[in-house]
């Protein structure tokens, strides 16, 4: 099976701040906004180089929002900055009329999302946050797997005209992805080829199920990996192929399975292609403190409790 | 330049725009637009400084948002009597199918709307963002925005009046219609707000009022003023005093009409103390 290699861990919010830096460079009409987050959202390089086109708007996430609406009237292409919880469900009433509703260019860069943002506990922990923003008409959804990717979506959805939210997390983790690849929003990327089970993965669940395939190849299983990186719009031809060919699958993500991609994929092959399904994802609960691999553990969002989900539906077949 | 008497026409004639329109679907806030009517008429027809035609970016033109999207008769009135769309659409107001939502919205591509508003709260930190991308582009035109009184309850604003003051946008006035009422009563029966211009002064606006918010001559004057007033580094705001339902006897001085239409004898009540001008739709 094909292999992928770890290029060195880094976390994801680095590539964003990447991304951010070379679209300062490239693009005169990307304008960044934050709410004293500039450190946790890697901003500082953009800010040192194009102090005009930053906007420190203090810790109002609301006014954050809708000043990023008023930005796009006049051409701005603004990038706001903050954690996803604050990113999506306390602003959501911004977000819906004033982006989503009036249409507007505006991209919502949400770092430390799910539980890998660790120690700080459950206030700041969002797993609701993917299906918030996939419930609104319009808003393109889009949560990376690592650094190499991250940067190249930064740079993609300010070529994308309307909404954006673009999901991304706190921890170092593996970098697989290749660097300089070009970002196609909506297009699923085909990474392991299988036949007896296919995994979808979005965000830091990629390289777990990188990981499972390898542990489950030692089983003798054939597992179809493939990153759905954009959650709205998805993919539902890739899905629909490899299903057709694997007849089970198995959705991971740092997210509620409710709401998230798991419920996105039922979706599309309950209409399309009925076929059994695990949801690797938490249950309907609010996450804690710990580090992030023990909350990982906790919650069941590994390599190990993807193995485990794709022997179970595997039976089910 | 339009003379006064052309302007107190015209507001005549969106009086009749506002009636009709709610009448006619039996739904809409015409408490609010009627005590409006006089500035929109004279920001649109002479205080703005306006390209023709429209486009969303607005660059080399003065612009407004509207944060009180309810009072969306007074807007689609004077929209359409300035030319952004034709009168006769008036016609459809919140109709199915229609592009004169019950609020504001670009969605529905209406010339003159640039954002949608109805949640309240949200317009002042829009006008905000559209002022500093006016600065980032050279622009020298000015953004103009109204906001309600009772809508100041929602704290958004107090975030973006901070912020406005903190970074010196100063080429920003925005005009809170000062009529003391809202859906539930008066604002000080609803929550007592205390003295809006020492909020905004203490917050470090420039602060501006309009004893007769339904005086043409005098909204005129302190706009000017105002205006004079940009440029220094402070956001400007103008306390517009108005009186909800202005024009129309029964509707005035009460939180009544608020969101509530007239009958069919109100109406004709209504359109009799304000005879055709411009012509209805």
């Amino acid at each position: 099976m094909k292999t992928y290699e770890n290029q060195g861990n880094n976390d994801t919010r680095s590539g964003f701040g990447a991304g951010l830096t070379e679209l300062g460079r490239t693009n005169p009409n990307v304008v960044a906004l934050c709410a004293d987050l500039i450190g946790s959202l890697k901003m500082d390089q953009f800010i040192e180089e194009n102090p005009e086109r930053f906007f420190q708007i203090g810790i109002a996430e609301a006014n954050m929002m809708s000043i990023a609406a008023g930005l796009t009237i006049g051409g701005k292409i603004p990038f706001t900055g903050t954690f996803a919880n604050f990113s999506t469900g306390r602003v959501y009433d911004q977000i819906r009329q004033s982006i989503a509703y009036s249409d507007k260019n505006v991209k919502i860069c949400a770092s430390h999302a799910g539980l890998t943002l660790g120690e700080d506990g459950a206030t700041h922990q969002i797993l609701e946050d993917i299906g918030l923003m996939k419930m609104l008409p319009g808003m393109t959804v889009i949560n990376t797997c690592d650094y190499n990717q991250t940067k190249a979506a930064t740079i993609a959805i300010a070529e994308h005209k309307g909404p954006v939210y673009l999901r991304f997390g706190r921890p170092k983790v593996a970098n697989f992805t290749p660097v300089d690849q070009k970002f196609e929003i909506g297009k699923a990327l085909h990474l392991v080829d299988g036949t007896d089970v296919t995994i979808v993965a979005t965000g830091h669940l990629v390289w777990e199920a990188l990981e499972a395939a390898k542990a489950l190849n030692e089983k003798g299983i054939s597992a179809e990996v493939i990153d759905i990186h954009t959650i709205k719009p998805l993919d539902a031809k890739a899905i629909i192929d490899s299903v057709s060919k694997t007849k089970c699958i198995v959705t991971a993500e740092e997210h509620n399975h409710l709401g998230g991609l798991g419920e996105s994929v039922a979706r599309v092959l309950s209409q399309h292609n009925p076929t059994p399904q695990e949801f690797v994802a938490t249950n309907d609960t609010f996450g804690e403190s710990g580090t992030p691999a023990q909350l990982m553990e906790k919650y069941g969002l590994n390599a190990d409790a993807i193995v485990k989900a794709c022997e179970k539906v595997i039976k089910r077949k | 330049m339009a003379n006064t008497q052309q302007l107190e026409d015209i507001t005549t004639q969106v009086r009749r725009d506002i009636l009709r329109m709610v009448h006619k679907v039996n739904s809409g806030h015409p408490g609010g637009s009627l005590g409006c009517a006089e500035f929109f008429v004279s920001l649109y027809n002479e205080i703005m400084d306006r390209k023709e035609g429209f486009d969303m970016d607005g660059i080399g033109e003065d612009l407004f948002f509207l944060s009180n999207g309810h009072i969306s008769p007074v807007y689609y009135s004077v929209l359409a009597r300035v030319g952004y769309f034709p009168i006769e659409e008036l016609n459809t107001f919140r109709l199915l199918n229609s592009r004169l939502q019950g609020h504001p919205t670009t969605h529905e591509g209406l010339p003159g709307i640039r954002i949608a508003s109805g949640s309240l709260g949200q317009g002042l930190s829009v006008a905000l963002g559209a002022a500093q991308a006016k600065k980032l582009n050279g622009c020298n035109h000015l953004i103009y925005s109204l906001h309600g009184d009772g809508e100041l309850q929602e704290g958004q604003n107090w975030e973006a009046i901070m912020y406005a003051a903190g970074k010196n946008v100063d080429n920003i006035i925005a005009t809170i219609d000062l009529n003391g009422q809202q859906i539930d009563g008066s604002t000080d029966t609803v929550l007592p707000m205390g003295s809006i211009k020492d909020k905004f002064e203490a917050f470090g606006w420039t602060v501006l009022e309009i004893e007769k918010g339904n005086n043409i001559d005098a909204i005129l004057k302190g706009m000017a003023e105002a205006k004079s007033l940009t440029g220094k580094g402070k956001p400007v705001c103008v306390l517009l005093k108005t009186v909800m339902g202005n024009g129309i006897d029964f509707m005035m001085h009460t939180h009544a009409w608020h969101g509530k239409a007239p009958n069919d004898e109100q109406l004709a009540i209504g359109l009799a103390q304000n005879p055709e001008t411009l012509g209805d739709y």
